[in-house]
């Protein structure tokens, strides 16, 4: 059975090979060809989930040796893959929504010349991302950690015509190559600790070193899941991030990229729970993101732009979820597949409105969309009651374990921990309110000349209904007897949490913020009608517009900053350095030159020097035998 | 006596410049076959060193050869090779072909120019670099001092020619201002590496009378050196070896070259048609760095821990400020300059943390330097050929006409920020990993370079290749057969030594080895020991072993 | 009489050459007055040899009076020559030796 966990990997890794060196002859198939791949994944990934589960608790974990990667001193890093139950979860999730979403493309992408190309990133991001969690080394972890990284500028900046495109994809490497500085700087520190980076070895000796190390390797650990999961203060990424056509959106929100940061930080366990200090500032972390997406989420008119304020809150909590330890790890994963299910359905909503609506992505311009695109707004409106945590429905059952978790941390922290949860949950409630009303309901704030709403062919509507149903059972399947917390417990460890609050307590005020929420934004964007232009707002409105000014401020201080770093070396270079070199070489110019007006050429010039000279040396001699 | 390899490897380079050369004006195109068939023997012939060389085997060099050359000095005709050597032989004569086919259409005559008996420039540009090749060869094969120095001073002429007699026809002011600058440029490179050649020179001599002074009859050999070193026949004295190793030091630093003696190389990588600004950082640079560790580590091993400090702090200063100044060039040619002063940075990083990982990294990053830097360099030059400007600023939007030429541009500048799974990667995190373990604040400060790396590379792929297309690259072809040739394989010897580097481990590791146990340091010991299970591939006993650095 | 007084005489014949060179412009007598300085050496060396009882001095001046047969040969021809061409034969009218 292991031997089929390569295939995993290798299956869209064929694929993107295939499709970006293979030319123009693959390009009619080279969508299906693609697609093929990615389902062939999957079914791999079935076959060995059935297996998985035909084994005991204890012995579900797989373990493949491919070779030996880098072997030099002491330093051995493996080409061996891992697979247990968390490294399932993750594969189940991402290639079947990745699946999904090839499928989708198909329809979506069918107009654009270079959709082979197209089809290859998509392959080459699942291949990264499966090569991430399946790695059974750090190092590994981070080749895959950086193919995420490349697959994602490529697919960001797929309309690379587009200035803002290139930019926005050339802002999501560099930022998340932030991130990778911490994650490399995480492995060299368990080399020279553990003397290796194995995540077997590792984790073990945990309980052998001291709090200091560990400690650094967690924030270390931590700065890299800022930077692939778009949390603050590395989050800047994740908004221009929607330049990429919308399934690459939905790709990176919700099977891939941004739940890496998650599964590092849950991988990692070990480290965090023996370093109470890294697990605070993931909480802080946690919980900090989850308001600023949210914030952000409320002002933006771009449909995409305030789903991602979404996915950045969502991923907040995860990272909130994660941080509390053995208490949160299953519920951070639970959330992360809900919330993989629904996100996606949402991204692609909001594509197939956009495709519907010539690819305007301004809500300001949408408005009672829900009879020209039933099938969409059904499957958007299931994943916007999963996504507020509606009773009954996926969001509901993952988010609300999180907020009685973060009770449960205890004390004064629990309480603003669980406070910061449920304010989230309200704005959540708000914002997805907002967008649903201001897309599919009210009046028509479209030109009927101009756009013609229809709805998406079957290719793009039928993943749509897939994501729906997930976002609909998936949540309560998993909570049926604890399925799931006790499905990942050999792994991630499982404790239960003593919430100051009692379950029902917890339950309750969930629904009573959501409520209040969601009546919020009826009375603002559902009771009157929405405004075409946006209106200014109050300054937090403007600010959030802004992403709170984070990018100004990454202009300022880094961009600017920056730039007359290296205008001043350039200067200096060739002032100081090249100058030095340059100047010792007009010195002795300026020195041969003097020197050659004593050859003047003339007899007796030369006559006087060698009298001179002569004299000089009967002196010298006469002195020197004085002496 | 069997046959001499490692000579024939030089030899037929150095046939095959004299053939090249003796060829008549008319037969331009017969120059550039024979050119590239002698530098194809070569790559055969280093194969065969490959082949014949076991890693591991005992004594630290192979395939040696010995003869006495002038007897009065002690100066021997001895050549060796160990892990490094052969791994960066195999580099050069894997290059030499690609240069030559990259540069087939460099030094044709203009139309304009009647065929001319006497000045036959395509011969010389070709019989040139095979020249370079052959010196290039000798310089990684000799043990004996003398003879290194010699040819490492030798390269210096055929250089010069190249890049002083060549260009690209893509200056920003004009023909004429172009030769200007390019004889500027050609007479700093020579001078720099004279000034640094004459000092060592002098540091030869002093070795020669210090080892006359203390063994009896003086010698160059470094073999012998090293045994009677161990053996505490020779004492050198502090200061005296100090001295020394500076001496050495200088000449293989404006070589490689390192802050602050670095101005040289912009200059001569950007007036230099490309194939000749590969064979400048790719094949020349490298016997530079690869002198430190053969040379100034192995003859000078006490001075060199005594310098090391101010080195890593003057490498550390060339990655970070190689890679700053990369990101404000607006000539494509010079960023690329720029960028590989500071991988020069992280290869002396890596030699002078003085384990076993940075050393190994830092002879992968030679090899893998060479090959990332060949397939950016001479994609630059197919796409500078085709535009005839070196300025950033003149492209726009090639992705659109030219996808081709644009992907290998960005794999190429991919590798160049070492991405995971191409293989600059796995030597950069091995020299990063290296320093770290000893020198934790360096290691980080390092790190930044990551960063900026990609800044730069992105940078330069997003001003070229993306964006709305520019009216005068609308026209642009995509990559031709030749060139296709050319860069094709380059990108997949970076995919498989990134995927799987073993090959290459295998062969420096012995010699790695060998070198640290000259200067006898040891790995520094982990703080806790792991019983390692996952895979069962770990052995345990790679965290035994006493180390004087740890106690301190 | 006193050898001493032989070496002022040269000492005087010397300088007052050394002054001719300095001085005149005319080549032709530029060069009487270094043939005057060698002769001067020459004097100088017969002297020494004569205070110190050996041939050495002799000897050097007969070398000495070899090279300046030689060198009055080769000059002479030089100065007919520039002479010749130029109509001249002041050493101030020609900087021939610089380039």
């Amino acid at each position: 059975m292991e031997n089929l966990i390569a295939l995993l990997v290798a299956a869209p890794l064929v694929g993107a090979a295939l499709l970006l060196c293979g030319g123009k002859r693959l390009d009619r198939a080279g969508h299906w060809i693609g697609t093929l791949l990615a389902v062939a994944s999957f079914a791999v990934a079935a076959v060995l989930f059935a297996d998985m589960l035909g084994k005991s608790a204890g012995d579900r974990a797989l373990h493949q040796h491919l070779f030996s990667w880098i072997p030099v001193g002491g330093f051995r890093a493996d080409l061996a893959f891992q697979l247990d139950q968390l490294s399932m979860t993750f594969v189940l999730l991402i290639t079947g929504v990745g699946s999904l979403i090839h499928i989708y493309s198909i329809g979506y992408m069918e107009h654009d010349e270079r959709r082979r190309r197209f089809f290859g990133y998509l392959n080459l991001f699942l291949a990264a991302m499966l090569l991430l969690v399946l790695a059974d080394n750090y190092l590994l972890l981070y080749v895959g950690w950086e193919g995420v990284g490349l697959a994602s500028y490529l697919l960001i900046g797929f309309w690379q015509h587009k200035p803002s495109a290139a930019t926005a994809a050339k802002k999501a490497f560099l930022v998340n190559r932030v991130g990778d500085v911490g994650l490399s700087i995480a492995i060299m520190l368990m080399f020279t600790t553990f003397g290796t980076f194995a995540f077997g070895p590792v984790l073990a000796a945990t309980g052998d070193t001291g709090e200091g190390k560990l400690t650094a390797i967690g924030l270390m650990l931590l700065l890299a899941a800022c930077g692939k999961s778009a949390q603050v203060p590395l989050q800047s990424w994740l908004g221009d991030a929607m330049e990429g056509p919308t399934p690459v959106s939905a790709l990176i929100h919700a099977a891939t990229m941004v739940t890496a940061g998650v599964y590092l930080i849950t991988r990692s366990g070990a480290i965090f729970n023996a370093a109470p200090d890294a697990q605070m500032a993931v909480v802080v972390v946690g919980a900090v993101t989850l308001l600023f997406g949210a914030i952000v989420g409320c002002a933006k008119d771009d449909i995409k732009k305030a789903l991602a304020g979404s996915t950045m809150s969502q991923i907040g909590y995860m990272i909130l979820a994660a941080g509390l330890g053995p208490i949160g790890y299953a519920f951070a994963i639970m959330h992360l597949v809900t919330h993989g299910f629904f996100k996606a359905g949402l991204f692609l909503g909001a594509g197939s409105v956009m495709h519907g609506m010539n690819d305007e992505v301004d809500m300001r311009r949408y408005g009672g969309l829900r009879r020209y695109m039933p099938v969409t707004f059904i499957t958007f409106g299931l994943g916007y009651l999963a996504i507020i945590g509606f009773p009954g429905l996926s969001g509901f059952f993952s988010k609300d374990k999180i907020i009685e978790a973060a009770f449960a941390k205890g004390g004064t922290e629990g309480w603003i921990l669980g406070g910061a949860a449920l304010l989230g949950a309200a704005i959540t409630a708000f914002y997805m309110t907002r967008v649903m009303l201001m897309t599919f309901f009210g009046e028509k704030r479209w030109d009927p000349q101009e756009v013609h709403p229809h709805e998406s062919p079957k290719t793009m509507t039928i993943p749509m209904i897939v994501l729906a149903v997930g976002s609909v059972f998936a949540g309560g399947l998993f909570s049926i007897n604890d399925a799931f917390v006790s499905w990942l417990e050999p792994v991630t460890s499982f404790e239960h949490g003593h919430s100051p609050l009692s379950a029902t307590a917890t339950t309750t005020a969930t629904i009573v913020v959501l409520l209040v929420g969601a009546g919020l934004a009826w009375l603002m964007y559902g009771r009157k009608p929405v405004p075409a232009v946006a209106p200014r707002g109050s300054l937090l409105t403007r600010a959030a517009r802004r992403d709170l000014l984070q990018d100004d401020f990454n202009h300022v201080v880094l961009v600017r900053g920056g730039e007359h770093l290296t205008r001043t070396l350039v200067y200096l270079d060739h002032s100081l350095v090249d100058g030095a070199v340059n100047g010792t070489a007009a010195t002795m110019g300026g020195l041969s030159g003097r020197l050659r007006q004593l050859q003047s050429g003339f007899v007796r010039s030369y006559a006087v020097q060698m009298l001179g000279g002569a004299a000089v040396l009967v002196a010298a001699t006469l002195l020197m035998r004085g002496v | 006596m069997s046959f001499p390899l490692l000579t024939a490897t030089a030899v037929v380079p150095a046939v095959g410049a004299v053939a090249t050369a003796a060829l008549p004006a008319a037969k331009r195109t017969a120059a550039k076959w024979v050119a590239l068939s002698f530098s194809l023997a070569t790559f055969v012939l280093a194969l065969v060193i490959a082949i014949r060389f076991t890693p591991g085997a005992k004594g630290p060099f192979q395939l040696t050869e010995s003869h006495a050359w002038i007897a009065d000095f002690g100066v021997r005709y001895e050549l060796g090779v160990d892990g490094i050597a052969v791994a960066l032989i195999a580099l050069t004569a894997l290059l030499i072909p690609f240069v030559i086919l990259a540069g087939w259409h460099d030094a044709d005559p203009l139309e304009e120019t009647r065929p001319n008996r006497r000045w036959r420039p395509t011969q010389g540009f070709f019989a040139l670099i095979l020249a370079v090749e052959a010196m290039v060869v000798i310089s990684f094969e000799a043990t004996d001092v003398f003879l290194f120095y010699l040819f490492f001073e030798a390269m210096l002429i055929p250089m010069y020619f190249l890049i002083g007699g060549f260009g690209d026809g893509a200056g920003e002011h004009g023909e004429e201002q172009a030769a200007t600058q390019r004889s500027y440029a050609a007479v700093k490179f020579l001078l720099y590496n004279l000034a640094g050649g004459l000092i060592m020179l002098a540091a030869v001599i002093g070795l020669y009378a210090a080892t006359a002074d203390q063994l009896g009859a003086g010698t160059f050999s470094l073999p012998q050196i090293v045994e009677a070193r161990a053996a505490g026949h020779l004492h050198l004295g502090a200061g005296t070896e100090r001295l020394l190793f500076l001496g050495f030091f200088f000449a293989f630093a404006v070589k490689a070259p390192l802050w602050p003696l670095h101005t040289w190389l912009p200059n001569a990588m950007g007036e230099s048609t490309s194939p000749v600004a590969v064979l400048i950082t790719a094949v020349v640079d490298k016997v530079g760095t690869f002198a430190m560790l053969r040379f100034c580590i192995q003859l000078f091993p006490e001075a060199s821990k005594w310098a090391t400090p101010v080195i890593l702090i003057l490498a550390l200063i060339s990655v970070l400020y190689g890679a700053l100044l990369a990101v404000g060039q607006r000539d494509i040619k010079r960023l690329i300059a720029y960028a590989s002063i500071s991988h020069f940075g992280f290869i002396i990083l890596g030699i002078f943390a003085m384990t076993s990982q940075g050393q190994g990294g830092a002879t992968l990053y030679m090899v893998n330097h060479g090959i990332s830097t060949a397939a950016l360099m001479l994609v630059a030059g197919f796409l500078i050929s085709r535009r005839g400007s070196r300025l950033i600023a003149d492209y726009g939007g090639v992705q659109k006409v030219a996808p081709v030429l644009a992907g290998t541009f960005l794999i190429g500048g991919l590798a160049t920020l070492s991405l995971p799974g191409l293989a600059p990667f796995v030597s950069e995190f091995l020299v990063l990993v290296g320093t770290f373990s000893r020198y934790p604040v360096i290691g980080i400060i390092a790190s930044a370079a990551i960063v900026l790396a990609a800044l730069y590379v992105l940078v330069l792929y997003q001003r070229t290749m993306t964006g709305p297309v520019k009216a005068e690259v609308r026209k642009m072809p995509d990559l031709r057969v030749r060139e296709l040739v050319v860069v094709a394989p380059l990108i997949a010897l970076l995919l498989f030594l990134g995927v799987y580097p073993k090959p290459l481990t295998d062969l420096v590791n012995p010699a790695v080895e060998h070198t640290l146990s000259v200067v006898d340091k040891q790995d520094p010991k982990p703080d806790v020991h792991v019983d390692a299970t996952t895979g069962g591939s770990r052995p345990g006993h790679a965290t035994h072993g006493d180390d004087a650095e740890a106690a301190k | 009489m006193n050898p001493v007084y032989y070496l002022y005489l040269a000492a005087l014949l010397f300088t007052i050459g050394a002054a001719g060179v300095l001085i005149r412009r005319n080549a032709i007598v530029v060069f009487m007055c270094i043939e005057l300085m060698l002769n001067a050496c020459n004097l100088a060396f017969v002297t020494f040899s004569r205070m110190h009882g050996n041939l050495d001095g002799q000897i050097i001046a007969f070398f000495t009076m070899v090279v300046a047969a030689a060198e009055v040969v080769v000059g002479l021809a030089i100065i007919v020559t520039i002479f010749r061409t130029r109509h001249t034969a002041s050493v101030d009218d020609a900087s021939l030796m610089k380039l």
